[in-house]
């Protein structure tokens, strides 16, 4: 398994996409590393790590057939394994308020001048189409200790942003 | 004493249900300390149960004390540990030496009542909470074969999505 790539595929979700493409890269030899799959809006989409002897063609090969056959568009980016190096978070934050253009952007500038950073981010729109809210989960490490995030969240609060932080100290037994 | 190797998952005998000791003696006292020296070398481990270097019997180790700002009782040796009451839940970040380069989140009882043997046979009682508590309850799912793998829960949903229900 000479060869890693990132392969990314969205399109509209349905039951039964994750089955079906593993099954079609189990058939031509690939073997999967790690993978994030979640629905955004009605959106399928999934990153997955495969590593596969065969070349770029013959892969393209094995997806677009089972890409076609559910209306699922892909892309292959050649990329380094580098597997078994996962970094530790010690803290987490929550982010919610009314939705509006620039939260983001706004707290994860704040967030990485107080030196955050991410490892893993994820956000939702909930509430209802008249009053949509915006919740985003946020895992790091605080590089310049959790106080400093605290600072750098405290004027967000009066623009009706609400910031929880919180530390992991994870067990390890 | 020696460091021992420690099991990696999926060895099965890490799955095994492990039995009482029933004899306090100079065995005993030489397995707890091979396993106290184990869990030294452990990258920043808080504590170890026996069967994760491969002996089914109900020892653990748990030290926090290592950990800032929290209550904890020390050094402790659990021999044939129990715990007799729980209250409250919390989801907290673990790993495990047996499980290496993963954590995940796992609920556990915010506040215990434990009774267990010290190494010499004298009978013990605790009452723990918070970080403490989480890592006896990690120790004590060793002894039967439980993994925290095996209670794992979702990473990303701490704020669940409620349907809206007319």
């Amino acid at each position: 398994m000479q060869n890693w790539y990132m392969l990314t595929i969205i399109g509209e979700d349905e039951p039964g996409i994750v089955a079906k493409i593993t099954q079609a890269l189990f058939e031509a030899n690939c073997h999967l590393g790690e993978a994030s799959m979640i629905r955004l809006g009605c959106n399928f989409t999934i990153m997955l790590m495969l590593s596969t002897d065969s070349d770029r063609q013959s892969l393209e090969n094995v997806l677009y057939p089972a890409c076609d056959s559910m209306n699922l568009r892909f892309h292959l980016d050649e990329i380094e394994g580098k597997l078994h190096e996962h970094h530790i978070p010690d803290v987490h934050i929550t982010v919610s308020g009314a939705d509006r253009s620039g939260i983001v952007s706004q707290v994860t500038g704040a967030l990485f001048n107080a030196g955050l950073d991410i490892l893993d981010l994820a956000s939702d729109v909930a509430g209802t189409k008249e009053k949509p809210i915006y919740i985003m989960q946020i895992e790091g490490i605080a590089n310049q200790g959790i106080e400093k995030l605290h600072n750098a969240m405290t004027p967000l609060h009066s623009n009706g942003i609400d910031v929880q932080i919180s530390s992991i100290d994870t067990l390890v037994g | 004493m020696a460091k021992k190797e420690i099991l990696l998952y999926p060895d099965p005998r890490l799955k095994q249900i492990s039995t009482n000791v029933e004899e306090f003696n100079e065995d005993l006292l030489s397995f707890i300390q091979d396993l106290d020296e184990t869990m030294g070398e452990g990258p920043g481990a808080v504590g170890i149960a026996a069967p994760q270097i491969g002996k089914n019997i109900r020892v653990v180790i748990v030290d926090v004390s290592s950990r800032k700002k929290i209550k904890h009782h020390g050094h402790l040796i659990l021999v044939n540990p129990e715990i007799t009451e729980w209250e409250g839940l919390k989801v907290g970040r673990e790993g495990c030496l047996s499980v290496p380069d993963f954590t995940g989140n796992v609920v556990r009882a915010e506040c215990i009542a434990l009774t267990a043997y010290d190494q010499h046979g004298e009978k013990l009682s605790f009452e723990m909470n918070g970080y403490e508590a989480r890592a006896v309850q990690h120790e004590l799912d060793h002894l039967d074969g439980l993994l925290f793998l095996d209670r794992l829960v979702s990473r990303r949903n701490d704020l669940f999505q409620r349907k809206n229900y007319k």
